[in-house]
């Protein structure tokens, strides 16, 4: 009861005030009509809104569906901001009343749709192109009667050709639900000039057949049109589905190479798999978080530019881990390898456990810098992210640096003659154990480097390494030893198969059978790919 | 006294006989026999005992399986945990099917295949009702994809690191395999809620030492039948192939035979002891088949000592038994043990606790 006199009181307050006169002209009745109980009275209101076609409206509408717009005790239509302030919702002049005061339109799912649809039918009439095509874009797949006399408007406006063509399939989708089949036959000649799948599926539909035998499109020669358009569709997409394919394998594969190019030299060096590879990646990986995380409370203003400051990083703490790792452990193991990987086993599982007590065991978040995120999108419906693309960029830098390292520099001919001869090597007076540890520490510090990029695609966790050794031995093994063509050979190979199986079989069962094919092609070359020419005798 | 019998006696020595005849006695006639006491005397051995000895037991015939190949033949698997999970799982089907209509949805199917809306059985689940089949796949399965895998491996000489990486390789793929729900075996979860063997109820203390003697008495047969081989000619030309296989090829031995038998007579082994610990534990899962787990294989071995046998058994029980020590009192520092078991034990002691043993026997005389 209290509340209900303060409610009056304030209304009160407020008509003595008086209102301040709305900066355009704005249908105030159709907006709280939308606060009404009845759904259809809601829809009908937002639909003669969007009819008057005022692009002003469009903030408010945006505020309608984030829930932010309410109707206060008087009937003025107010917005409520995060804060709780509550200010006129057309004027934005603060209004005295706290939100416990308003009555909040609430917006259902049906609801919000129809909003989305309204904010995309009224961006069309935007001055700017780009918001335009956006606009068309979203309303070419999920066009609504109503809107029909909007689309028809902004057709006869429109003077950018790939706007009015998305418009005209808008329109098209309309018509396929009319009651006249030359209509219906019209539009679906139209749609066959799309280049987005989910157009396809929409024909698709019109040829399903109902339990009862029927087809969902009664008219033989629009079932025959619709054919047509969807193999004219097919046909126009599988172009850009095909660069999209070859590009997530080209990603997948510049991962797999970034986590096994290290490896690879070090197993090409001293004839040892180090388990704790992962682990490298996983300290590359959380190497990135902390610097991340510095950035972030001491230089917000650099923040996109932290990923030049965690490469180095990462590099060197994981090189520096690898190589007290070759000197604490793997140095008294020469000459037994698979005593080596049980060692190295051990090495990662205490890894783990030391950065989960230090990190936690859930998953720290690591953000892209700001121009990461994003893509550039293809026909189709085909999205190439930015991420993706450094990474493969990314990549190339780092195999490019190894190969400038291994054969043109003293180190690298060191190293190369060592993985070749180890005994002539040493007789030679190349001290192979200072050899051995710096590649020990190149080799980690690459895969430190592996984990600040996989640190922009993916959960970084403790467990993060594991999930890569499997791929990582497979790639070292199907790429041979000592040879880095091999080995990217191997890395973008086993990504590009892996990507193109998968439409077809299944993320895992594509997995499966990449293994299985391992398997047997090690068959043919048990020494990999690219086997070191020469007379090397077996133990 | 006959040949076998002789050849019998010397398998061990005399003190390796007491010890081992002690074990034995304890775990095969005191502890069936303390378990008839009335639950709430002292001396009673509770189910949670009979449960982790039970289990360790299965684990040690892992174990002596695993040394078999790595300690006597210098093949290191480290995939061993899919012959041990098929070997289970071919059980577990035997005792899903033993469920009857008792399930969540009281019907005729396992309930996770109720769950999936199938209404018939898969074909590879023929036969699954009948306990003669189901041991027989427990041999058979781990046997038969042993037998071509190794077929393929060691005919074109993959040996060392890379047999060791292709057979992680082989595992993970099996598990990610049985992780899929439409593959048939439950997926994530497998196979659980197991209601009672051969009409035994599973719940009934009297079927739990059952199933413990009768662990006892193949972990037995196994060592037996492992020392005879090792300690036969099979054993020494096994010994010599993996100290140098080029010379054994060369003395006109076909080395790939003698890998691909006691390889595919290793898994077999995995299979029967999965078999066994699956009504134990009460759960089979494809994280049975995760490479983590089949790496634990190796270093039980090391710990006790390759190419010893008993060792195996050794090191399968003391790290088993301190993993259920940590994992109840010290959670966060069982890993930290693991990974520096791993590291001590290649790094000082090569040749694990037996190689100890000897040496301070040695040390005494």
């Amino acid at each position: 009861m209290a509340r209900y006199w303060l409610k009056a009181l304030v209304g009160v307050m407020l008509l003595g005030m008086g209102t301040v006169a709305p900066s355009y002209a704005l249908d105030e009745r159709a907006f709280k009509q939308l606060a009404a109980e009845d759904n259809d009275a809601r829809i009908a209101a937002l639909n003669k809104i969007v009819a008057d076609g005022d692009v002003a409206v469009i903030p408010l509408l945006k505020e309608l569906r984030d829930g932010l717009l309410g109707v206060t005790a008087q009937g003025q239509l107010v917005t409520v901001t995060d804060e709780g302030v509550v200010k006129d919702a057309s004027t934005g002049a603060s209004v005295n009343a706290t939100s416990d005061d308003v009555q909040s339109i609430v917006v259902n799912n049906r609801l919000r749709g129809a909003i989305d649809a309204a904010l995309a039918a009224l961006r069309l009439s935007a001055p700017d192109r780009a918001t335009r095509l956006a606009a068309a874009r979203e309303i070419s797949t999920d066009a609504d009667e109503e809107m029909l006399p909007l689309i028809h408007r902004a057709l006869a406006k429109e003077t950018d050709a790939e706007v009015k063509n998305l418009l005209a399939q808008a329109e098209a989708i309309i018509h396929l639900k009319s009651p006249d089949a030359a209509a219906r036959r019209a539009a679906v000649g139209v749609l066959g000039q799309s280049e987005n799948p989910n157009t396809r599926q929409t024909l698709a539909a019109l040829l399903e057949k109902r339990p009862d035998g029927t087809y969902a499109e009664p008219d033989a020669t629009v079932r025959v049109a619709a054919q047509k358009a969807i193999h004219a569709i097919e046909q126009r997409l599988i172009f850009p589905r095909l660069i999209g394919t070859l590009f997530s394998g080209l990603s997948l594969g510049s991962v797999l190479l970034l986590t096994a190019l290290g490896l690879a030299i070090t197993f090409g060096l001293m004839g040892i798999i180090n388990m704790a590879h992962g682990e490298m990646l996983m300290i590359g990986a959380y190497t990135t978080y902390v610097v991340q995380t510095l950035f972030r409370s001491y230089l917000p203003g650099a923040f996109d530019f932290y990923l030049a400051a965690a490469v180095p990083a990462a590099f060197l703490v994981a090189a520096l881990v690898g190589i007290a790792l070759e000197r604490g452990v793997i140095r008294f193991l020469y000459g037994r390898p698979l005593e080596t990987l049980l060692a190295t086993w051990g090495i990662s599982l205490m890894l783990i456990q030391l950065v989960r007590m230090l990190f936690g065991a859930q998953n720290v978040e690591v953000a892209n810098p700001s121009w990461m995120s994003g893509g550039y999108a293809l026909a189709g419906g085909v999205v190439l992210p930015y991420n993706r693309m450094v990474i493969i960029v990314f990549a190339a830098l780092v195999v490019a640096a190894v190969w400038a390292l291994l054969s043109r520099t003293r180190l690298g001919l060191y190293v190369r003659a060592v993985t070749q001869n180890r005994v002539m090597a040493d007789c030679m007076g190349i001290p192979t154990p200072r050899i051995d540890w710096l590649t020990f520490g190149l080799g980690s510090g690459i895969a430190g480097l592996g984990g600040v990029a996989l640190s922009q695609i993916g959960n970084v966790g403790p467990d993060l390494g594991q999930h890569y050794i499997v791929d990582t031995f497979m790639v070292v093994v199907l790429g041979g030893v000592g040879q880095l063509a091999g080995t990217i050979l191997a890395a973008l190979g086993l990504g590009e198969v892996n990507k193109f199986l998968e439409p077809y079989s299944g993320a895992v069962l594509g997995k499966i059978i990449v293994l299985v094919f391992i398997i047997l092609f090690i068959q043919k070359r048990p020494q990999g790919l690219f086997a070191l020419k020469g007379r090397t005798a077996e133990a | 006294m006959g040949p076998v019998a002789a050849r019998f006696t010397r398998l061990f020595g005399p003190r390796a006989w007491l010890v081992l005849g002690g074990i034995a006695a304890l775990l095969l006639v005191v502890v069936p026999l303390l378990r008839l006491l009335p639950p709430d005397h002292p001396l009673y051995l509770s189910d949670y005992f009979i449960l982790l000895i039970g289990k360790i037991m299965c684990y040690a015939m892992v174990a002596l399986a695993m040394d078999l190949v790595w300690g006597y033949a210098g093949i290191l698997s480290l995939g061993h945990g899919v012959f041990f999970a098929l070997g289970g799982y071919a059980m577990g089907m035997y005792l899903m099917r033993e469920i009857g209509t008792e399930g969540q949805y009281h019907s005729f199917l396992p309930d996770f295949m109720v769950f999936l809306d199938w209404k018939a059985f898969p074909w590879y689940w023929a036969g699954s009702d009948s306990f003669v089949l189901a041991m027989l796949k427990v041999i058979l399965v781990p046997g038969l994809l042993a037998y071509v895998f190794g077929y393929f491996a060691f005919r074109s000489r993959i040996k060392g690191v890379y047999f060791s990486i292709i057979t992680q390789a082989l595992t993970f793929a099996f598990m990610l395999l049985f992780f899929r729900n439409e593959t048939g075996f439950g997926g994530n979860n497998g196979f659980t809620d197991f209601k009672r063997i051969l009409g035994f109820s599973l719940a009934d203390p009297a079927t739990k030492t059952g199933l413990f003697v009768v662990t006892g008495l193949i972990l037995a047969l196994a060592l037996l039948l492992c020392r005879w081989l090792v300690t036969s000619k099979f054993g020494r030309v096994l010994a010599a192939i993996r100290d140098a296989e080029g010379r054994a090829m060369f003395s006109g031995y076909n080395t790939r035979d003698y890998k691909l038998f006691v390889w595919t007579l290793s898994a077999v082994l995995c299979g029967i002891a999965g078999a066994l610990y699956v009504p134990q534990v009460g759960i089979i899962n494809p994280s049975e088949m995760s490479p983590a787990n089949s790496i634990e294989i190796a270093v039980w071995v090391a710990v006790g000592g390759r190419a010893t046998l008993t060792g195996a058994l050794l090191g399968a029980g003391l790290v088993n038994g301190a993993k259920s020590w940590f994992t109840m009192t010290f959670p966060d520092f069982w890993l930290y043990f693991l990974g520096a078991l791993f590291i001590g034990v290649t790094l000082f002691l090569p040749r694990g606790f037996m190689g100890l043993l000897e040496r301070w026997q040695r040390g005494r005389t």
